[in-house]
């Protein structure tokens, strides 16, 4: 059909970035409360460039998500990261659904 | 995760076999299992809880916190018939997680050139059925309008208890397939679970159309499905 394909399925993506020497970050919802838009055990991969496949939310921390994975791509170190509308940072990052969410980033490899 | 995890974890769900990480949130530390195998004592019971109910979440192991992932082989969709519809709700049922194959005896419907990578079994369905057997985990879609080949998967699906079974073909059609399947010794009460008219009633008025529709009957099944009766099937 496509040497591409049309929707790319996250872990794939990353065990092909990484076999491309790419560095790797897979982030991953591990609790949730209240109307959170993506089920726990959901996955966002990111590689050293920024780009990514997947999501953990409706799109809403998408964007701070990759920016902590940049770092821990280059740390190795894994970290939890939590979002809300309580957060100090809603007004930028926040879940407008009203849900909370906490996130493992960990480096692959 | 290491490397050796995640490339276990894609062949794994590759092959359709039931497979937990285990992170400890502290260290990092993911350990994988696969469903069958016997696994360590301490962590038996939160993998079989995972497995069965297919939620993931933060357990406690030993009394440090950690993240269970259930990774469950997604539901099938066997397609009866390699027509038009089929070639669109390839491409629709591969994009919403659904792991689809079409059988269909006709060697010149059932070629690699009209359907990509989607896997063809151009078999009768009564060879095909037998190395693959229909289970309450499959969506299956009769779609060639002939009974010589879709009124045997057609009762085979019944009798399996697949969580979804549908048929082409107008509401005169159906009534005569009805009939045939009440010959061959199929229950009527089984026989009123087939959904026909096939698919939502979103006024389809083209292959790719009818494709949506269907596929959006099947997810609408999937979802509201009597998982407590044990045979798939909602009613």
């Amino acid at each position: 059909m496509l040497d591409q394909p049309l929707y790319p399925d996250p872990l794939t993506v990353a065990g092909e970035w990484h076999a491309d020497g790419r560095g790797v970050a897979i982030a991953t919802v591990i609790e949730t409360w209240g109307s959170a838009p993506r089920p726990v055990g959901s996955h966002l991969v990111i590689d050293s460039e920024g780009n990514f496949h997947g999501s953990v939310s409706g799109g809403c921390v998408e964007g701070a998500v990759i920016v902590e994975a940049a770092e821990v791509i280059t740390s190795g170190t894994a970290r939890i990261l939590e979002f809300g509308v309580a957060d100090a940072t809603a007004w930028r990052v926040g879940l407008s659904c009203g849900g909370r969410i906490r996130i493992y980033v960990e480096r692959l490899g | 995760m290491l490397v050796g995890h995640l490339q276990r974890l894609n062949a794994a769900r590759g092959a359709r076999l039931a497979t937990v990480t285990i992170t400890e949130l502290d260290t990092g530390t993911t350990r994988l299992f696969h469903e069958g195998e016997p696994h360590d004592p301490s962590v038996a019971q939160s993998i079989e809880s995972a497995l069965r109910t297919g939620k993931s979440g933060i357990v406690e192991i030993g009394g440090q916190a950690a993240f269970v992932n259930v990774y469950l082989p997604p539901p099938r969709i066997v397609v009866i018939g390699a027509v038009h519809i089929s070639q669109a709700l390839a491409i629709m049922a591969d994009i919403a997680g659904f792991d689809l194959s079409i059988i269909d005896p006709r060697s010149a419907f059932a070629t690699q050139e009209r359907f990509g990578q989607t896997k063809l079994v151009a078999e009768w369905p009564e060879d095909a059925l037998r190395h693959t057997p229909l289970d309450a985990y499959t969506a299956l879609v009769a779609v060639t309008h002939d009974p010589k080949i879709d009124d045997f998967p057609l009762a085979q699906a019944l009798e399996a208890g697949c969580f979804y079974v549908g048929a082409l073909g107008s509401r005169k059609t159906h009534a005569r397939r009805v009939e045939r399947l009440m010959k061959l010794g199929v229950d009527e009460n089984r026989i009123a679970h087939i959904h026909a008219p096939i698919g939502l009633d979103i006024r389809a008025s083209n292959p790719a159309e009818i494709a949506v529709a269907i596929l959006a009957d099947i997810i609408l099944t999937l979802r509201t499905r009597d998982v407590t009766a044990g045979r798939g099937t909602k009613e």
